[in-house]
C-alpha cells in the first residue's frame, strides 16, 4: 500500500509496517486467515423490499416537513400575537418571556424537522448500497514535478533576479520598509503612558465621599466591623472620566481596633483605627472588597487574591504580587474625612516601570 | 472555446429536443464558471458513514449560525462607550447610567422583537461552535487522522480554534457589561505585565487609560471583521482540504488506505449534511427558547469599582482563568523596573504553551516514526498507546486547569476550602497529566491485549460448559473473518535502531543528540512497554490446530 | 438465567452494570441523607419547653457565650450585638450553632419567634446595639429597585454575586445564596454584620438605601423573579453556562449525530 499512495523516503522498511499489508490488498491467498474479505454484500432494508414500509417512511418524511411549516406560520403568529413583554410561569423554567419561548421553540422544530425529515429521507429511502472511491496520492507524479521545477526555473532565469543583485535588494528593502507606514499610523491609537498610571484623584484635602449617599464621610459613619467605599470629593458620576478616574481613585474603609493594627505606618495613616485602602486589586486590577470583618483579610473574587488589611495590606495568598496601597488620611477641622494626598505608589496591577 | 459552446447552445435552442429548463441553466453558468469539470469530480463523492465524522460539522454549522445571527445583531447594535441614562423598557435599570453598547443591548433583549432570542443563539452557537471544535479536534487527534497528507489542515483547524476562542473574547465584552468589563479589565492588567512594552500596548489598545471610550469600537470591528474574516479564510481552506484529501475511515473489511467507502455526496450526503445544518440550528433554537445566557439586565452596566463574584470568563477562555488563579504572586523589582512574572509567566508564556503543545504534536509524531507515508485509515486509539496517552494527559491538564478557573464554584458547591482548591491545582497541573498518561497507556495496552485475545481465541460467550471429567470452560466462540481482518489491519512499528555504534571500518559513528532521543522516543513508542504485538498468522494457525475446529 | 449470562459480554453490559451502580448509590444516598434532620428537630422539642428569654440564654447560648452575655473562647461577646442580631442569628438558625466550623450555616430555626423576641430583648438588655428593624424600614414595595441595584453592585455583589446566589470566601467560608432570605433578615445583616460579614451602619448606607437593596434582591432573585430569556441555570454565569453547553448542548448533537451516522437496520432474513 504503501508504493501506491506515496514515497517513502529514506526509512528503512524494517521500521515501517507494510511487510504483511500486501497481504490485505486484493492479492491475498486464500489461506490467509486475516485475509480482506472485501466488502460485505449488500443487504436491502424493510424499505428496500416492501413497498409498504417505503411508503411508511415517505409518509413520515412528509409529515416531518409539514409540520416544519406548521411551525413557521406558528413562529409568524406568536411574533405577531405575544406582546414582548409578556412574561408567563411555566414549570419548571421560571418566570419567562412568553415571545422568547413561543418564538424559539417554533423555530427550533421548523429548523429541526427540514433535518429530521431530510435525513430519514436519506437513511431510508435513498440507496445505502456503500460504494467505493479509489484514492489517489497527494502528491504529484515526478513527470509534473520535474516540469514545475523546470518552469519556475526558467521564470525566475527570465526575470535575471539571481542576476540582477541590484535590483532584487533594493526591492526587498521596499518591501519590507512599506509596511512600516501602516505601523506608523497606528501610532494615534493611544497617548504614550508618561506617569498616568501614577497618580489618581486624590490630592491633599480632599474629602472621603460616601460612594452610596454621594456625601463626605465623617468618622462616626464607620464602626468597627463595618465597610465602606468612598471616591475623592469633586468626581461625579457624570463627569466625563469618571470611568478612568474611578479606576484608580477607588477606596475602601473600615475601621479596626487600633491595637490590631500590625504595622506602624497603617498606624500612622488612619485615623481612630479608620484605614483606607485601595479598592483595586494589585494583581490585574479587579476591585478587591470581599471584606471579612473577623479576620480583617480582604479577598479579591477574580483570582482570590487574599489581602490583610490590619497589615499593611500584605498578601496572604493568591497571584497578587505586592500589597494594597493605603491612602493617608485624618479628620478636618470641620469633622469630615480628608486625604493627605494622593497614594504614594501607583495603584491597580503592576507594570514594567513601576519599579 | 467559448464561442464553441455558444454556437453549440444556440443549435441545440434551435433542435426540436429543447434540453430542460435547469440544464440549460446549468449550461448557462459552465460556459462562463465552468462548473461541470469541479462538479465531475464532487458531485458523486463518497464521504464514509461514522458518527465521530460529524463533529466537525457541528462546528462548520454552528459557524454559520453565529455570523446568520450575528448580522442581524450588527443591525441594533450601538458599539460606542457614551454614558446615557436608561430609560427603556426594563424597570430595574430605569435611570441608570450606562454607555451606549450596554443599553442598545438591553434594547435588543427588550424591545426588539425575538432580538433576545436571537441574542442568546448567537452566545449558544458561539459555546457549542469552541466545544465543537475541541471534540472535533480530540477525535481526530485520537485516531491519528492529523498525520500526513492532513498536517496542514490540523494547523488550519488549530488556528480556527485559537481564533474562535478571541472572536468570543472580543464578542462577549461588547455589551460593556460588569462581568464582561471585569474580564477587559483583567486583560488590560494581563498587557501591563509584559515587559518594557506593556504599558504603550495598554494605551493603544485603550486609546489612554482603562477604560476609556474606545476599547468597545475597537473589539467591534475585531470581532463582526478581522477575526471572522480570517476564520472565514482559513474555514474554506479547510473544507477545500477535506474535500481534496478524502475522508479517512476505519478499517473494516473492503475498506483500505486506498480508497474511501460510503456514502455519495448526491444524494445521501447531501440530505444528511444539509439535513445536520437544521439539526443543530434547530437544536440550538431550542436550547436558546429555554434556557437563558449571558443575562446582562442583571449584570448591570461596567463600572470599574464594581464587582461580582463568579466573575468568570466563557469557558474556552477558563483554563486562562485556571493558569492566573492558582499561579503564584511572583513580581521581581529591579533597577527601577517591575518584572510581573505572577502574571505574565501564565499569561505570555503557558497560555501559549499549553495551546502550542496539542499543535505540534503532529510533528513530533512523524518526526519519531520516520513515516513519510500517507494514512488514510483512522487508528483505532488503543492501538496507538503513547499517543493516545499524551492526548488524554493534555485532556487531563487542561481540565485540571478549568477546575482551577472555576475554583469558587467548585468550593460552595462542594463545600471545599477555596485554598484547598487552588492548592489541589497547583499540585495536580505537574503531577495528574504524568499520572492520566501511565494510566491511559496501560488501558490502551490492555485493550490490545484482549483484542489479541480475542483474535486468537474468538469471544468469550460467556456460556459455560462442563466437560465429562468435571471441568468447566467457558465456549469461545471464533471470529467471523471481517472481524479477524478489522483486529488485525493497524500498523505497528518497530522501534527505531539507532544501529551499531561504529561502522564497517572500526570508527565511531558520530550521532547527533536528536539521533539519540529520536531513537530513544521510538522505544518508548514503539517498544515493548508501548505496544502488545499484534497476533501474527502463525500463531492463530497453531491455536486453531491445537483446537480443532469448533 | 442462561440468557443473563449469555449477554454478560455484551458491549453494552457494562453501561448498564454503570447505570445500576448508580442508581443503587443514589438510591442509598436518599435513603440515608434525612436521618441527620431527626436530631434537630428532637433538640427544637426538648427546647421548646422553656419559655423566657434568660431561661432560654442559660439553656441554650451561655455555654458558648457565657452566663452573662461576656463571650468564651467559644463564642463572641453578645453586649452591645443588639436585638436586631439576635433575632437574625436565631431567626435563621444560625443559632446555636450546631458544630464549631469555618463558618455557621443556616438550618432550621428551633425557637419560635416569641422565644426568639425574648432572648432577643436578654441580650439587649446586655447593652445597646442596633434595635429590630420595623416592617416600613424593610418593606420592598416603593423601593428604587434600580438604585438597590446600583449599591447591590457596590455594596454587596463582589460576595454574594449579581443576583445574591452567593459565593465562595477564603478557607472554606462562603457568602450565603439570599434566594429565600426575609426582608427583615436581609436588613438585618446589614445592620449587625453577622459572622464574617461587614456591617453596613445607617451613616454608611441609610435606611432608605438598604430598603432599595432588598427591593432589589426581591426583584432579581426570588420565586417570583422573571428571567424572560429561559430557564436561569442557577444565575452562576459563565461556568454554568459552560458546562451547560457541552453535557446537554454538545451532547444533544452527538446524540443527533449518532443518528444521521448510523445505517438503517436490515430487513430480518427469515
Amino acid at each position: 500500500m504503501s508504493s501506491e499512495t506515496g514515497p517513502h523516503e529514506n526509512v528503512s522498511d524494517e521500521n515501517l509496517p507494510g511487510a504483511q499489508d500486501k497481504s490485505h490488498g486484493e492479492l491475498a491467498r486464500k489461506d490467509d486467515p486475516f485475509a480482506d474479505p472485501g466488502l460485505p454484500p449488500h443487504e436491502h432494508r424493510i424499505q428496500d423490499i416492501d413497498e409498504r414500509a417505503a411508503k411508511r417512511s415517505e409518509r413520515a418524511v412528509a409529515f416531518l416537513f409539514t409540520l416544519s411549516m406548521l411551525a413557521t406560520v406558528g413562529f409568524i403568529a406568536s411574533f405577531v400575537a405575544f406582546p414582548i413583554d409578556k412574561i408567563i410561569y411555566v414549570w419548571p423554567l421560571g418566570h419567562v418571556s412568553a415571545l422568547n419561548l413561543a418564538l424559539g421553540l417554533t423555530l427550533g422544530v421548523a429548523l429541526f424537522c427540514i433535518g429530521a425529515g431530510a435525513v430519514h429521507w436519506a437513511r431510508t429511502l435513498m440507496s445505502d448500497e456503500e460504494m467505493v472511491d479509489e484514492r489517489h496520492p497527494i502528491a504529484a507524479e515526478p513527470a509534473v514535478r520535474e516540469k514545475v521545477i523546470a518552469d519556475f526555473k526558467q521564470g525566475a532565469k527570465e526575470s535575471a533576479i539571481g542576476r540582477r543583485k541590484l535590483i532584487r535588494n533594493t526591492m526587498f528593502g521596499a518591501v519590507a520598509l512599506v509596511p512600516l507606514s501602516g505601523v506608523v499610523l497606528l501610532r494615534d491609537l493611544g497617548p504614550l503612558p508618561e506617569d498616568k498610571l501614577r497618580h489618581t484623584a486624590w490630592k491633599k484635602g480632599k474629602l472621603l465621599v460616601n460612594e452610596n449617599t454621594n456625601e463626605p464621610l465623617r468618622p462616626e459613619d464607620i464602626a468597627v466591623g463595618s465597610l465602606t467605599f468612598a471616591r475623592p470629593e469633586g468626581l461625579e458620576h457624570h463627569d466625563e472620566d469618571f470611568q478612568n478616574e474611578i479606576a484608580k481613585a477607588a477606596l475602601m474603609l473600615v475601621r479596626l481596633e487600633p491595637e490590631d493594627i500590625k504595622d506602624k505606618r497603617e498606624l500612622d495613616w488612619s485615623h481612630e483605627g479608620i484605614v483606607a485602602f485601595s479598592k483595586i486589586c494589585t494583581h490585574v486590577g479587579c476591585p478587591v472588597s470581599l471584606y471579612e470583618q473577623q479576620t480583617h483579610h480582604v479577598l479579591c473574587p477574580c483570582h482570590q487574591s487574599t489581602f490583610d488589611l490590619a497589615d499593611a495590606g500584605r498578601v496572604l495568598f493568591g497571584p497578587a504580587g505586592h500589597p494594597l496601597p493605603q491612602l493617608n488620611i485624618s479628620v478636618n477641622k470641620d469633622g469630615y474625612l480628608e486625604a493627605q494626598g494622593d497614594f504614594e505608589e501607583p495603584v491597580g496591577p503592576a507594570f514594567w516601570e513601576r519599579g | 472555446m467559448s464561442t464553441a459552446s455558444e454556437t453549440q447552445g444556440s443549435s441545440a435552442a434551435e433542435g426540436k429536443k429543447k434540453a430542460p429548463a435547469g440544464e440549460r441553466v446549468a449550461d448557462w453558468a459552465d460556459g462562463r464558471l465552468g462548473i461541470y469539470s469541479l462538479a465531475k469530480a464532487n458531485m458523486r463523492k463518497i464521504f464514509p458513514d461514522h458518527w465521530s465524522f460529524m463533529l466537525g460539522e457541528v462546528a462548520l454549522y454552528s459557524f454559520i449560525i453565529i455570523i446568520l445571527t450575528g448580522v442581524y445583531l450588527t443591525l441594533f447594535f450601538h458599539p460606542s462607550m457614551n454614558e446615557v441614562e436608561y430609560h427603556g423598557s426594563y424597570t430595574p435599570m430605569q435611570g441608570v447610567q450606562m454607555s451606549e453598547a450596554f443599553k442598545s443591548t438591553l434594547d435588543i433583549s427588550f424591545d426588539v422583537r425575538g432580538g433576545l432570542l436571537v441574542r442568546q443563539i448567537h452566545h449558544w452557537a458561539a459555546l457549542i461552535f469552541l466545544a465543537a471544535m475541541f471534540v472535533h479536534m480530540m477525535r481526530v487527534f485520537f485516531t491519528g487522522a492529523f498525520r500526513k497528507p492532513r498536517e496542514v489542515n490540523w494547523v488550519f483547524g488549530f488556528l480556527l480554534f485559537v481564533l474562535g476562542m478571541f472572536t468570543g473574547f472580543t464578542g462577549y465584552s461588547l455589551p460593556d457589561d460588569l462581568l464582561s468589563g471585569t474580564g477587559v479589565r483583567f486583560m488590560e492588567g494581563a498587557i501591563l505585565s509584559v515587559p518594557i512594552v506593556g504599558t504603550y500596548l495598554s494605551m493603544f489598545l485603550f486609546g489612554g487609560e482603562f477604560p476609556g471610550d474606545d476599547f468597545v469600537a475597537r473589539f467591534y470591528s475585531i470581532h463582526i471583521l478581522l477575526l471572522p474574516g480570517i476564520m472565514l479564510g482559513l474555514l474554506v481552506a479547510h473544507l477545500i482540504l477535506v474535500f481534496y484529501h478524502k475522508h479517512t475511515q476505519f478499517a473494516g473489511p473492503g475498506r483500505k488506505n486506498t480508497n474511501v467507502v460510503g456514502m455519495p455526496l448526491l444524494p445521501v450526503y447531501m440530505a444528511k449534511a444539509g439535513g445536520f445544518f437544521f439539526l443543530v440550528f434547530g437544536v440550538i433554537a431550542a436550547i436558546a427558547a429555554l434556557f437563558t445566557i449571558n443575562p446582562i439586565w442583571v449584570l448591570g452596566p461596567y463600572r470599574p469599582d464594581q464587582v461580582s463574584t463568579n466573575a468568570q470568563p466563557d469557558w474556552y477562555m477558563g483554563f486562562s482563568e485556571g493558569l492566573i488563579r492558582v499561579m503564584p504572586g511572583w513580581e521581581v523589582d529591579f533597577w527601577g523596573h517591575t518584572l510581573v512574572l505572577g502574571v505574565a509567566i501564565p499569561l505570555v508564556i503557558v497560555f501559549p504553551l499549553v495551546l502550542v503543545a496539542i499543535a505540534v504534536y503532529p510533528f513530533i509524531e512523524a518526526w519519531v516514526t520516520g513515516d513519510k507515508r500517507e494514512h488514510h485509515i483512522a487508528d483505532r486509539p488503543r492501538n496507538a498507546p503513547t499517543r493516545t496517552a499524551f492526548g488524554a494527559a493534555w485532556i487531563a491538564w487542561y481540565f485540571v486547569l478549568l477546575v482551577g478557573g472555576g475554583n469558587d464554584l467548585w468550593a460552595t458547591h462542594f463545600h471545599l476550602s477555596i485554598n484547598a482548591i487552588t492548592w489541589f491545582v497547583r499540585v495536580a497541573f505537574f503531577v495528574l497529566p504524568v499520572v492520566v498518561f501511565m494510566i491511559t497507556r496501560r488501558v490502551c495496552l490492555g485493550l490490545q491485549r484482549k483484542d489479541k485475545q480475542k483474535v486468537l481465541h474468538g469471544r468469550e460467550t460467556g456460556t459455560i460448559k462442563r466437560l465429562p471429567h468435571g471441568e468447566f470452560v467457558e465456549i469461545h466462540e471464533p471470529l467471523s473473518q471481517e472481524q479477524l481482518h478489522t483486529l488485525t489491519a493497524h500498523d505497528q512499528y518497530a522501534p527505531l535502531e539507532i544501529g551499531p555504534r561504529t561502522d564497517e571500518n572500526g570508527v565511531e559513528r558520530k550521532l547527533t543528540r536528536g539521533q539519540k532521543l529520536r531513537a530513544r522516543l521510538s522505544k518508548g513508542y514503539y517498544g515493548e512497554s508501548g505496544q502488545i504485538p499484534k497476533p501474527t498468522r502463525e500463531e492463530y494457525r497453531e491455536i486453531e490446530s491445537s483446537h480443532g475446529h469448533h | 438465567m442462561k440468557k443473563l449470562s449469555a449477554r454478560r459480554r455484551h458491549p453494552l453490559a457494562a453501561l448498564v452494570v454503570l447505570l445500576f451502580a448508580l442508581a443503587a448509590t443514589g438510591g442509598l444516598y436518599t435513603a440515608f441523607a434525612p436521618a441527620g434532620e431527626a436530631k434537630a428537630e428532637q433538640e427544637s422539642s426538648k427546647s421548646l419547653a422553656i419559655e423566657e428569654g434568660k431561661k432560654l440564654y442559660a439553656t441554650g447560648c451561655s455555654s458558648c457565650h457565657g452566663t452573662g452575655g461576656q463571650g468564651t473562647s467559644d463564642g463572641p461577646s453578645l453586649v452591645g450585638v443588639g436585638a436586631a442580631a439576635v433575632d437574625f442569628q436565631v431567626g435563621t438558625g444560625r443559632m446555636p450553632a450546631q458544630q464549631p466550623g469555618a463558618q455557621v450555616p443556616r438550618k432550621k430555626k428551633i425557637y419560635s419567634q416569641d422565644e426568639i423576641n425574648q432572648l432577643a430583648a436578654y441580650v439587649a438588655s446586655l447593652g445597646s446595639g442596633p434595635t429590630k428593624p420595623t416592617k416600613e424600614m424593610y418593606d420592598p414595595s416603593g423601593a428604587d429597585v434600580a438604585r438597590g441595584g446600583d449599591l447591590f453592585r457596590t455594596n454587596c455583589s463582589q460576595c454574594h454575586n449579581f443576583t445574591g446566589e452567593g459565593g465562595a470566601l477564603t478557607h472554606g467560608k462562603f457568602a450565603p445564596d439570599l434566594g429565600d432570605v426575609s426582608e427583615k433578615h436581609i436588613y438585618e445583616a446589614m445592620q449587625t454584620g453577622p459572622q464574617n460579614m461587614p456591617s453596613f451602619t445607617d451613616g454608611a448606607l441609610p435606611e432608605k438605601d438598604k430598603r432599595d437593596i432588598v427591593g432589589y434582591l426581591k426583584t432579581v432573585n426570588s420565586d417570583k423573579s422573571e428571567s424572560p430569556g429561559g430557564f436561569k441555570l442557577g444565575g452562576f454565569g459563565p461556568v454554568a453556562e459552560g458546562m451547560f453547553a457541552w453535557i446537554f448542548g454538545i451532547g444533544a448533537l452527538v446524540a443527533v449525530a449518532v443518528w444521521v451516522a448510523a445505517r438503517t437496520a436490515k430487513a430480518k432474513k427469515s
